[in-house]
Order: C-alpha cells, then sequence, then structure tokens
C-alpha cells in the first residue's frame, strides 16, 4: 500500500467515531498498543522535547528504507505518534518526502500538529523528514 | 455575602461562550485573568478618541494622554500605597521589571565574589535574569529551597544567606505551589543584614492588597494582565534610595535629559527607567482595572476565592492517585496536581473537550519539577469570577476522564 493509501485507511477507521470521547479512547489505546522503543535508544540525541511532552525518535536505514521507532510519555501523542510510524515508517526517504501527514487534519485533530502545541509531534515530523532528506543526498552521491 | 458572583461574570463577556459545545470553564487565571467590559471599553474609547503620544507635545490630543498616564501612574502608586509617584515605574510586565532590576543593581552593586539569593521555587523569570547578570558579573546565585509541602525553608536562611548577599529576589506567591511566602520576616531578616529584597508579585497582587510601605520590601514587580487588565504593561516599585542610585536598564527617548554626541544625561525618576513610548494604552487599562478591582470588598473577594481553593483541594484529594503539590498553611490561588498513570498533556487535552481549561506543562518553573522529580504538572487556578458549580464539574470531569486510563 502507498502512504496515501494508509492515510485514507486511518481516516475510514476513525470516521466511525462521533464522539470525541470515542476518538480520543481510540488514539489512547492505539497509543497503549504502541510497543516502547527500547530503552537504549532513549537518549538525548533522539529525544524531540516539547514543552507538554516528550517524544523520542530512533531510526535506522535498512536497504533503501529507514525504518522509525518511536515513543511518547504522553499517550495521545504516543497514539498519534504510532499512526505517523504506520505511514512513514519502512518508506524509501522520496515516499516520506513526497506526502504530508494530511490523516491528522482529517480526523479532526490538526490542533495537536500546530507549532503552538509543543507537544513534539510536529517536530517528530520535521526530523522524520529531514533523515528523508539527508538519506536521499547520501544514496545521490554514491 | 454581598459578593454577587453572578453580576461579577457578567463584565467578563469572554466568559460567556461554548468550548467544544460545552460552557467554558477558565481555571488558567494564573497564567492570565480576564478583562471586564470595562477595561476593554475604557481602552477601546480611548484608542478611538483620546490618542497620541505622551510628553512630546502640547497639542490638545497629547496634553489629554499625558495627563491619563499619569493619572494611571497615580492610580497604581495609591492602590499599593507607595510613597510618590517617582517609585511607580511603568514596563511591560513582572519579567521586564525583574530583568531592569537585576541587570541595573548588577551594574551599580554586584562584584566578582558576591551573591545572589533566589528561592527553589520561583517562576524562570525571577531566576533567569538574575543568572544571567550573576553570569556577567561574575556573582554567585543560590537559592533557598522548600519543603515538600510547599513552604519555603526560612530555617535555612541563615546558613544561604551570608555577608557575600547583596540582594534577595523572592516570589510573593508561588505559581506553582501556591504558597504564600511569608514576606514580612524574610524582609526583616534580610533587613536586618542590609540586604535589599525584590518581590516577584505577579501572582501576590491579584489576590492581595499591597502595602508598599507597610512591607518595606525595596522593589516589587508586578504584571496587568493578571490583575485584571491588559497584556503588555506591568509595573515596578523601587524605593527612592535605589532607583536613584541604579543606572538605566534601556536607553533611548524619554529617559534622558540632554543628549549630545559624546555625552548624555538621564531624566529624572520615574521616566529614567521608560525608554521609548510606553504602553500608555495599556497603563490606562491597568489603571481601569485596579480601579474595578478596587471597587469591591478585597476581604470579601480573598474569602471567596479561599473557599474556591479550599473546595477544590478537598474535592480533588478525594480522587484516587492524584497528588497536589504545595499544601502549604498558607495559599493562594493555584492547584497544581497529577494523577498517577496520566500524562498532564492527555489530561488537560481530554479537559479542553469538557470546556476546561487549566495549565499544563512545565510551569515555567523547572525547579519546583526538579525537586518533585516530575516532567510537568497539571495547574487549576481560580479568580473570583469561577465558581463552586465549576468546580463540582472539574470534579466530575476528572473523575469522568480518569477511566479512560
Amino acid at each position: 500500500m502507498t502512504i496515501d493509501e494508509i492515510q485514507k485507511e486511518i481516516v475510514d477507521e476513525f470516521s466511525g467515531f462521533e464522539d470525541w470521547m470515542d476518538k480520543y479512547a481510540y488514539l489512547i489505546e492505539i497509543g497503549n498498543e504502541l510497543a516502547s522503543i527500547d530503552p537504549k535508544y532513549k537518549i538525548e540525541s533522539n529525544i524531540i522535547r516539547g514543552c507538554q511532552s516528550r517524544v523520542w525518535l530512533h531510526q535506522d536505514f535498512i536497504d533503501g528504507k529507514i525504518i522509525f521507532e518511536a515513543e511518547s510519555d504522553a499517550l495521545i501523542v504516543k497514539g498519534l505518534v504510532a499512526l505517523l510510524l504506520r505511514i512513514y515508517s519502512g518508506r524509501s526517504p522520496k515516499e516520506i518526502l513526497a506526502s504530508e501527514p494530511r490523516f491528522i487534519d482529517e480526523i479532526g485533530l490538526r490542533q495537536h500538529l500546530s507549532p503552538t502545541r509543543s507537544n513534539g509531534l510536529l517536530a517528530m515530523v520535521k526530523q522524520m523528514k529531514l533523515y528523508a532528506i539527508a538519506y536521499e543526498k547520501i544514496a545521490e552521491r554514491k | 455575602m454581598s459578593l454577587d458572583i453572578l453580576n461579577i461574570r457578567r463584565q467578563f463577556p469572554i466568559l460567556d461562550q461554548n468550548i467544544n459545545g460545552k460552557p467554558l470553564i477558565y481555571f488558567d487565571n494564573a497564567a492570565t485573568a480576564q478583562r471586564p467590559i470595562q477595561v476593554i471599553e475604557k481602552m477601546d474609547e480611548f484608542s478611538l478618541r483620546t490618542n497620541a503620544n505622551i510628553h512630546r507635545a502640547t497639542h490638545s490630543l497629547a496634553n489629554k494622554t499625558t495627563e491619563a498616564f499619569e493619572s494611571a501612574r497615580e492610580t497604581v502608586r495609591n492602590y499599593i500605597n507607595a510613597k510618590e509617584v517617582a517609585e511607580v515605574i511603568f514596563t511591560h510586565g513582572t519579567t521586564e521589571s525583574i530583568n531592569l532590576v537585576a541587570f541595573s543593581f548588577g551594574e551599580a552593586f554586584i562584584h566578582p565574589g558576591d551573591e545572589v539569593v533566589v528561592t527553589e521555587m520561583e517562576h524562570h523569570a525571577n531566576i533567569v535574569p538574575w543568572q544571567m547578570m550573576c553570569q556577567r558579573r561574575g556573582a554567585i546565585l543560590k537559592a533557598i529551597p522548600f519543603a515538600d509541602n510547599g513552604e519555603l525553608r526560612t530555617d535555612l536562611f541563615d546558613s544561604i544567606v551570608t555577608d557575600k548577599t547583596k540582594i534577595l529576589a523572592i516570589a510573593h506567591v508561588s505559581n506553582t505551589l501556591g504558597t504564600v511566602n511569608p514576606l514580612a520576616t524574610i524582609i526583616s531578616k534580610a533587613h536586618a543584614r542590609n540586604i535589599p529584597v525584590l518581590i516577584d508579585g505577579a501572582q501576590g497582587v491579584p489576590h492581595y492588597k499591597i502595602d508598599i510601605q507597610a512591607l518595606d520590601c525595596d522593589f516589587y514587580a508586578f504584571s496587568g494582565h493578571k490583575i485584571y487588565g491588559p497584556t503588555g504593561i506591568g509595573v515596578l516599585y523601587g524605593k527612592r534610595q535605589w532607583l536613584d542610585l541604579l543606572p538605566p536598564f534601556l536607553g533611548g527617548g524619554e529617559m534622558i535629559d540632554r543628549v549630545t554626541l559624546s555625552k548624555t544625561t538621564y531624566n529624572q525618576l520615574p521616566y529614567k527607567f521608560e525608554a521609548g513610548t510606553p504602553n500608555y494604552v495599556g497603563a490606562i487599562g491597568l489603571a481601569s482595572a485596579i480601579e474595578f478591582v478596587h471597587h469591591f470588598d478585597r476581604q470579601e473577594l480573598a474569602t471567596y476565592e479561599n473557599l474556591l481553593l479550599t473546595e477544590a483541594t478537598l474535592k480533588l484529594k478525594q480522587i484516587e492517585g492524584l497528588k497536589i503539590y504545595g499544601e502549604a498553611p498558607y495559599k493562594a490561588g493555584v492547584i497544581s496536581f497529577n494523577i498517577e498513570g496520566i500524562h498532564p498533556f492527555d489530561l488537560g487535552t481530554l479537559l479542553d473537550q469538557l470546556g476546561i481549561a487549566v495549565r499544563t506543562g512545565r510551569l515555567c518553573a523547572d525547579p519546583v519539577m526538579d525537586h518533585f522529580g516530575v516532567e510537568n504538572m497539571v495547574r487549576a487556578s481560580f479568580s473570583f469570577y469561577n465558581t463552586i458549580e465549576e468546580i463540582e464539574t472539574f470534579y466530575k470531569a476528572l473523575i469522568r476522564l480518569k477511566t479512560m486510563f
């Protein structure tokens, strides 16, 4: 599936929720289900520190794809992190750079991705894209 | 009691709205308070009819504005019972006021090896300016710790304050713990050693009527927007004996007497510390806010606010897994807490869905977070326009939201 196809899948999953409480409960459930990242990756250089919550992002580059692992100490953020990993992890740098996480807006949670939120999410997306740019550059040089 | 809370609330139109389909419950007053309609109207009316720059022209609009600005200064002087208007400096807020003193006092009086004492419970605005100055001047910053219940460790005063201490800076009321510090005791101990005291009054002034002469502090800083006035305006009170000795902080127009390209002499107080065009509309708004608050019996307001805080504390203590940070015998305004297993961000986000506005995060007080070993907290802070019913709704919301985790 392409990134955009997965985004559509996510939007469909959320469209069933009328009630904000159900939406957030689902997000919390996904957040709970996301495995914690290996403690050895919870290091200073992997932390994206927001004032409201912390996000850790780790990546490996294997066979032309970036594998992301991430976590947050806030569950709602962790749920959104899980969804972002679903669309971005295991993708090529080109795919990552070609797509925007539109689904967040479409499921009505755009406010969580705003820079004023300082929950680390927007910074995490930016960081993922920066990794993609870096790996693309490296590939071009070879 | 004769406080008509419903009528008071009507003075604050912003309170009458729905957030996410629920009536707004504004519990973030320690961050900023709301403005009553008379303050908004005063400022608008001013901008519509009277606006001109102050102290700079002889035309009618300028005269009117200057008069209104200086009259606002007198309103502040009277409200805090300062001796003279020259001791009332308009700034852009508490943070700027403290930066002013830290910088200028540093220039005048701080030498390598000197000490500056703050406390562990301070807001960053009452830590960072001192740190910056100490770094510049080769001085040492020390802090009086607080006990786990939020009370200041005044018993450690004598071991932390030494003959190298040149100034002490302390909050009137803690923005995280709610602790009302024993200012009279601290000031008297400091003065016995000839140490001047600056009070960060940002959280004090909204809850207490200050008598600056009775307090006898050397500097007192506060912000307009926390006492129902606009943002962008604040006050630094300073005793004349100090202000006369301190060099200016910001340079520019207004604070000068005479400028040549080789030398400049400075204006008298308070203008020496008011460079540039001041936020005169803000000053007028602040005066209007003071008049608004002054209109009530301050003791009645304090009693009511205390009732809200007590009720909230009682209710929160009933919630299993909830820990309150700061339970000093004398508290005002705020209740900071965490619920075990629930991240403040998650709680704050969900409370917002229910129309309830609280603060979450590190509350601009990293040392307080470090003291308790937490990353962040939730803080509810009350004003006299909040109600017992709102607290009941808040309590029920917390119970309900707990079940989601």
